[in-house]
């Protein structure tokens, strides 16, 4: 194989699993360090530079991180590490003085930003401390989008929507509420630099079966639970069927129970291990006792005297092949549950009646506007899409990542520059060494486990509907759940020139990730390393050939607990435990670039 | 040195032995060696040896002297039992031990210092009892303890860090082991595992004395340019004669040898090791062939390694003294004690 290009970027940044697997790529364990230290307002700092809702995200953020976290391979369960956001938001100080200001002088540019759910919040929060004259349109009442029409305040209470949407708008953006944009071709006559849409994907799909209008107890997810968060519906009957097993439906479901339900039946058509719902969403629901029927395939709502009073399904039975496919399934039988309710939580899709077909703005056979994924520019120059809008419903992060794509590219399209050069990623390295047996941040391996959220009472938290059921660490959780962390920022840094061979790095190292041996192709290396390498999504770390035997220094980076040992024990140096910075370029480090080439990791926020 | 003990992290696909243990539960202490000692590579590669061949560690005895090398028995095996004894009496107090229980394993881990300056005679002497034992030196031409003066295994012209080269002969352990009639004699290098771990494991399973003198570089006092038991210099001349593999007796030995390439010896406790030659010529079962090779390689500059020499057909201690089976150790008390009666009439005798 040849030496690994650790000068690349790209290779230390996949070394931070949680930090390659965040849309927004939110710098994890430099911000779990600082909550060790109690540094809460650094850390809140840090996690808004990259993903700009910390507190939001701390409580509902889908958590990519989570499963791509290196502690999760080592042992069974990853560090809390979206609960630790909520840590560093919950004991911040103010910081509001530390949030970036609109200069006193805009620069005469005028954005107008669709929708004020996170997509374009991001984009204004981008934009507008570099003078841009950004206006959001928003078509309800109020700011938020799904987090605060969908997402239930059990999860998530508005003041902590309030106040980090407030810190963006206090940036000196112009916001619209109740102004619906109901002709694009309109908008675009009012002269706007550039226009964002971040009006997500507003249509919850329909169930096509036999009585699906007959009554007026059949709801659609997004549009019933948008009813309940704006207190039009606060009621429900005693049973109540949920249709569909994803994230909606765990919402829909412990809705439910908070308006009165007291049998709510979540109906899956397909068995566990094929459910949309996160693993941790599935779990909640099911501590407050909700129940998920497994293979119940929709077939039509049952009456009686024209009342609705159940739902006939279809009981599947699925082959699940080899790959772990699934078959279309057959029917075996058929059964009736008898309901109040229905609500249809089965997928939302994207709607844009309101965009003119004729302006240049292609749209795909799914009716979805065609978008460049890395400008997020449509086919009609200065037009962006961003969030739920542009590729179909994901989440929060994604739509944060969305928003500053596209900052960066309306900032180059006002400046009249190409929207493909765009600054790459930069890294710093530098080394953690103190002294001799010092190293700057915690290096042992603690071998505790996962703490568990604590949660408001299964009594409790259904007396009103807004009681947020999780508590959020104990400043004594925290401490221990910091120290799960393996810092995976803290390179391992090989410089063979001074390796003398001597094996002790290889024989200290706790999980066998270090061998020297001949070069050869990388299936046959991985084969015969000390430990056999066999997550192929993982790199192999491989130095030039060493000085004394030619062979080469090979570091399975899977499993690594960046203990630090083998620098620890190298007598020569030859390995060095290194922090690695990821400089992820934003909107203003764009501005900032006019000289200097690299970016600067948002130093200008 | 290390602060911070290596974590113990249970990983799920780590290997176990017949005991159902891993090579974690083979570990001892956390190292307070110099990082880089050679003497902590022999450490890994004992752990390795052990762990592979299912010795139980209540069963395992590890013995030593002074020295750096002599601290080695702390960082393995933490459940065995140690003797950390004299400078040099290491062989006389595992000599004690064995006559008491010769069911246990006996691994001796000794330095060029301990064993060929202080502790020469007693070396000498467990050699020509045939003591069952492991005993291996790691062998790096100083006194690293007491801070890098030339041990008896320093060669003539190897430089110091400071003062004037060694001007007296060395003494070769392998070579002097083979004068004394050693029945297992290997030589191998910290930096070499490979060879090492089966070379230790049919030492371990030789039924005699077992003698593998490892170079083992002092990385902080005979690591330089001019030394001759340095990394750099041991990687340039060390050349294999003969390496062996250990047969797990759960394996059969599947693989049909080439005449003069590979063939199995059968050791006296029942046990199984395949020799294969690197250097066709090389015979490992002739003292005079063994003797001649090594002095004409060593007059050569050249570090010859592997499997210098072994015999099964020598009895061991217990053996030439037509002793019991049974552990001493394990005898009632009526069995050691001849009784008043017996004292007395052997008594008069002298009277
Ligand atoms: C029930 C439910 C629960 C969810 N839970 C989570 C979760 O726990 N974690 C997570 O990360 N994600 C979750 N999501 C997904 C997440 O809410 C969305 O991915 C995210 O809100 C998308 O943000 P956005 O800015 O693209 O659009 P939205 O949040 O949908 O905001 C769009 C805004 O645009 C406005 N608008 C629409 N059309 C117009 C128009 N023509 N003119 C003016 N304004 C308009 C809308 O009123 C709305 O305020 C959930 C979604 C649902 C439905
Ligand atoms: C009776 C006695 N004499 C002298 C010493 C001092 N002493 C301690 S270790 C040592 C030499 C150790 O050399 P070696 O056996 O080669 O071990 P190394 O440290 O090189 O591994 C000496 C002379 C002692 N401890 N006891
Ligand atoms: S930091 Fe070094 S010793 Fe520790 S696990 Fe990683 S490679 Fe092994
Ligand atoms: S400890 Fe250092 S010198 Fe020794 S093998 Fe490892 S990297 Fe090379
Ligand atoms: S002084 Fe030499 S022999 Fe002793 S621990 Fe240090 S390197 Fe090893
Ligand atoms: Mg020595």
């Amino acid at each position: 194989m040849k030496p690994t290009d650790t000068s690349n970027p790209e290779y230390f940044h996949k070394v931070v699993d949680c930090q390659w697997g965040c849309p927004a790529h939110t710098d994890v364990p430099s911000y779990i360090r600082m909550i060790a230290q109690g540094q809460f307002s650094d850390a809140y700092m840090e996690n808004r530079k990259s993903n700009v809702f910390p507190g939001i995200l701390g409580r509902v953020c889908d958590r990519p991180c989570e499963p791509a976290c290196r502690r999760g391979r080592v042992e069974d369960k990853p560090v809390a590490i979206c609960r630790l956001k909520r840590v560093a938001a919950d004991h911040r100080d103010d910081i509001t003085e530390r949030l970036p200001k609109a200069p006193e002088k805009t620069n005469g540019k005028k954005i107008a930003l669709l929708g004020a759910g996170c997509a374009s919040l991001t984009v204004a929060n981008d934009l507008a401390p570099m003078g841009y004259e950004v206006t959001i349109f928003e078509a309800l009442d109020t700011t938020g989008g799904l987090m605060r029409t969908n997402i239930p305040s059990f999860r998530l209470p508005p003041a902590v929507l309030d106040e980090e949407i407030g810190y963006i708008l206090d940036m000196g953006v112009d916001l619209k509420l109740g102004h619906r944009i109901n002709s694009m071709k309109d908008l675009l006559d009012e002269g706007f630099d550039a226009v964002f849409v971040g009006t997500g994907a507003p249509k919850g799909k329909n169930l096509e079966i036999p009585g699906r209008y007959d009554s007026d107890r059949i709801h659609i997810g997004i549009e019933w639970l948008e009813s309940v968060a704006f207190e039009h519906i606060k009621e429900i009957g005693k049973k109540v069927l949920i249709i569909g097993v994803g994230n909606t439906a765990m919402d829909c479901c412990r809705t439910s129970l908070r308006l009165g339900a007291d049998d709510v039946k979540v109906m899956a058509r397909k068995p566990r291990g094929f459910f949309k719902a996160s693993e941790w969403e599935l779990e909640d629901a099911e501590e407050e006792n909700v129940e998920i029927l497994v293979n119940h395939s929709p077939k039509e709502f049952v009456y009686e005297d024209g009342k609705l009073v159940g739902m006939k399904f279809d009981l599947m039975e699925y082959n699940i092949e080899e790959n772990g496919r699934i078959d279309r399934g057959t029917s075996t039988g058929e059964v009736v549950i008898p309901c109040d309710d229905v609500v249809l939580a089965i997928g939302q899709d994207n709607a844009f009646p309101w965009i003119e077909r004729d302006l240049g703005i292609e749209f795909d056979k799914w009716d979805c506007p065609v978008v460049n994924e890395t400008t997020m520019m449509c086919t009609r120059d200065g037009i962006f899409f961003g969030g739920d809008s542009a590729f179909g419903p994901k989440n929060i992060i994604w739509a944060v990542e969305h928003g500053h794509q596209a900052a960066i590219s309306i900032h180059k399209y006002c400046h009249g520059e190409d929207l493909h050069d765009r600054l790459p990623m930069g890294l710093n390295l530098s080394t953690q060494k103190m002294g001799m047996h010092e190293w700057s941040y915690s290096n042992d391996y603690d071998g505790v486990s996962r703490q568990l959220v604590p949660h408001v009472g299964l009594k409790e938290r259904f007396k009103k509907l807004n009681i947020e059921v999780e508590l959020g660490f104990s400043a004594e959780q925290a401490a221990e759940e910091v120290e799960r962390c393996l810092n995976c920022d803290i390179q391992t840094v090989f410089t063979e020139s001074l390796c003398i061979e001597c094996d002790a790095c290889l024989d200290i190292c706790p999980v066998n990730c270090l061998t020297i041996t001949p070069n050869g192709e990388e299936q046959d290396i991985r084969a015969r390393l000390k430990a056999p390498a066999l997550n192929p999504d993982q790199a192999l770390y491989v130095s030039g050939a060493l000085p004394h035997t030619a062979r080469v220094m090979v570091k399975d980076e899977d499993i690594c607990v960046h203990c630090g040992l083998c620098a620890e024990r190298c007598p020569t140096g030859a390995w060095d435990m290194q922090k690695s910075t990821i400089l992820v370029p934003y909107a203003a480090d764009e501005a900032a670039s006019d000289q200097p080439q690299a970016a600067t990791g948002g130093a200008a926020k | 040195m290390t602060y911070i003990a290596k974590p113990k992290i249970s990983l799920p696909n780590l290997p176990k032995n017949e005991l159902g243990l891993t090579t974690r539960d083979y570990e001892g202490a956390v190292s307070t060696l110099c990082a880089g000692c050679g003497h902590d590579s022999v450490t890994a590669a004992l752990i390795q040896a052990v762990f592979e061949l299912d010795i139980e560690p209540h069963m395992l005895a590890k013995m030593s002297g002074i020295g750096c090398s002599s601290k080695t028995p702390a960082y393995f095996v933490s459940e065995a039992h140690g003797f950390n004894s004299v400078h040099g009496r290491m062989p006389s107090v595992t000599t004690g031990a064995n006559a008491a229980n010769r069911d246990m394993t006996y691994i001796g881990v000794s330095g060029d210092g301990d064993s060929l300056s202080i502790g020469v005679g007693q070396f000498v002497h467990a050699i020509r009892r045939n003591l069952n034992m492991c005993y291996l030196i790691e062998n790096n031409g100083v006194y690293g303890l007491t801070k890098g003066q030339f041990s008896a295994s320093a060669d003539i012209g190897t430089k110091p860090k400071k003062g004037l080269p060694n001007q007296q002969e060395p003494i070769d352990p392998a070579s002097a082991a083979l004068a004394l009639g050693a029945t297992y004699i290997a030589r191998s290098f910290s930096g070499d595992k490979e060879q090492l771990i089966p070379l230790i494991k049919g030492a371990i399973m030789h039924s005699g004395f077992s003698l593998v003198d490892i170079i083992s570089p002092c990385v902080t006092f005979n690591d330089h340019e001019g030394s001759t038991k340095s990394y750099a210099h041991t990687r340039e001349f060390y050349r294999h004669v003969a390496n062996i593999d250990y047969i797990h007796p759960t394996e059969e030995i599947r693989v049909s040898y080439d005449e003069g390439e590979a063939l199995p010896i059968h050791l006296r406790g029942g046990d199984t090791i395949v020799l294969r030659k690197v250097d066709r010529d090389y015979d490992p079962t002739s003292r005079a062939d063994a003797f001649k090779h090594l002095r004409d390689r060593f007059n050569a500059g050249e570090i010859t390694t592997g499997l210098l020499y072994v015999n099964e057909d020598r009895a061991e201690m217990h053996e030439l003294m037509h002793n019991i089976d049974t552990p001493l150790s394990r005898l009632p008390y009526e069995g050691l004690h001849p009784g008043n009666d017996e004292l007395q009439k052997l008594q008069s005798r002298y009277r």
